[in-house]
């Protein structure tokens, strides 16, 4: 390509109104060795850009949507297993409260009861002391 | 749609969209997370996706919108500049060293620029879309684009002199 009409074309660029073939035509010029002296600093700019092409997006493009419903159904069993514990815990507890009731009306009844047999005990041996009364009499006046 | 008719249309320009946010994010991470949310996204309209017919430019519209969002958000003001290895071909190592440093420059100047003009001159000089598409991904009139990207080619070329005539970097 004819220096002439590189400089032409570079006018053209400078003010944006080349095409992108003709841009196509610098960029082909200006990766050459052969750039006149002082057009250096668009073998710099073009240069740059050919490189910063090179760049690409090395990771893989991760699709979130699964990830994101499972963490939903976990919070979703996290708590009805939460609620399940609290309604067995609360079951268990009046069954324990239950017990401890039971347990303390039996103490009471056991302790009723033995009060009422000690009570009886003692009528027993009052009635054991008339019956012992009741020999002794018969000893004396041996009515049979 | 499924999974890999999705990919099947959707990988062709996936290079371009992490490019064109890096060029708007400059670091390499933020690049990648934006990309990776920006696919993510067009994943979930994959229904309203066919509706359209040019799925690039669309893509390209999404991440120009994500990528200023990301800007202006908070979270994104504390941005660390990431160096990015360039490919060598075979030349002496003073050659090398000066190859490196003129492309590094023009990134640089290039970051230096304006939001718009930097978008321009990627998706213009970078990765060649045609005016037409340019105006439809950016909603800009041709001239203004015309202007913008003649004005960004302009400040390299000059500061590019500059540089070189006091040979400062």
């Amino acid at each position: 390509m004819e220096l002439a009409s590189i400089e032409k074309l570079v006018e053209k660029y400078e003010n944006a109104e080349t095409t992108l073939q003709e841009e196509a035509t610098l960029k082909a010029y200006f990766l050459s060795d052969n750039v006149a002296p002082h057009l250096e600093e668009y073998q710099m700019m073009f240069t740059y850009f050919k490189a910063s092409k090179d760049e690409t997006f090395t990771k893989t493009i991760e699709f979130k949507t699964k990830k994101k419903r499972n963490f939903k159904w976990i919070s979703v069993a996290a708590s009805v297993v939460l609620l399940f514990s609290v309604y067995t815990g609360k079951v268990e507890y009046d069954k324990h409260l239950e017990f401890e009731k039971a347990k303390e009306q039996y103490a009471q009844v056991t302790g009723a009861l033995k009060m009422l047999s000690m009570n009886l005990k003692k009528g027993n041996d009052a009635f054991n002391n008339l019956y012992v009364y009741e020999d002794s009499v018969n000893k004396i006046f041996k009515t049979k | 749609m499924n999974q890999s008719d999705f990919l099947k249309v959707v990988l062709p320009f996936k290079d371009k969209v992490f490019r064109l946010a890096k060029r708007l994010l400059v670091s390499t991470e933020e690049a990648e997370d934006a990309t990776q949310e920006l696919f993510f996204k067009l994943w979930r309209n994959k229904e309203k996706l066919a509706d359209y017919k040019n799925v690039e430019a669309f893509a390209m519209t999404m991440t120009k919108n994500y990528c200023y969002d990301r800007l202006k958000s908070k979270q994104a003001s504390n941005l660390t500049l990431v160096h990015s290895n360039y490919k060598e071909k075979d030349t002496s190592l003073d050659k090398k060293l000066e190859y490196r440093d003129s492309v590094s420059q023009v990134h640089k100047l290039i970051e230096n620029l304006p939001e718009q003009q930097k978008l321009i001159i990627q998706l213009r000089d970078v990765e060649q879309y045609d005016f037409d598409e340019i105006c439809k991904m950016l909603d800009m009139k041709p001239t203004a684009v015309r202007v913008s990207l003649s004005r960004a080619r302009k400040t390299i070329r000059e500061e590019l002199i500059k540089k070189h005539n006091y040979g400062v970097s």
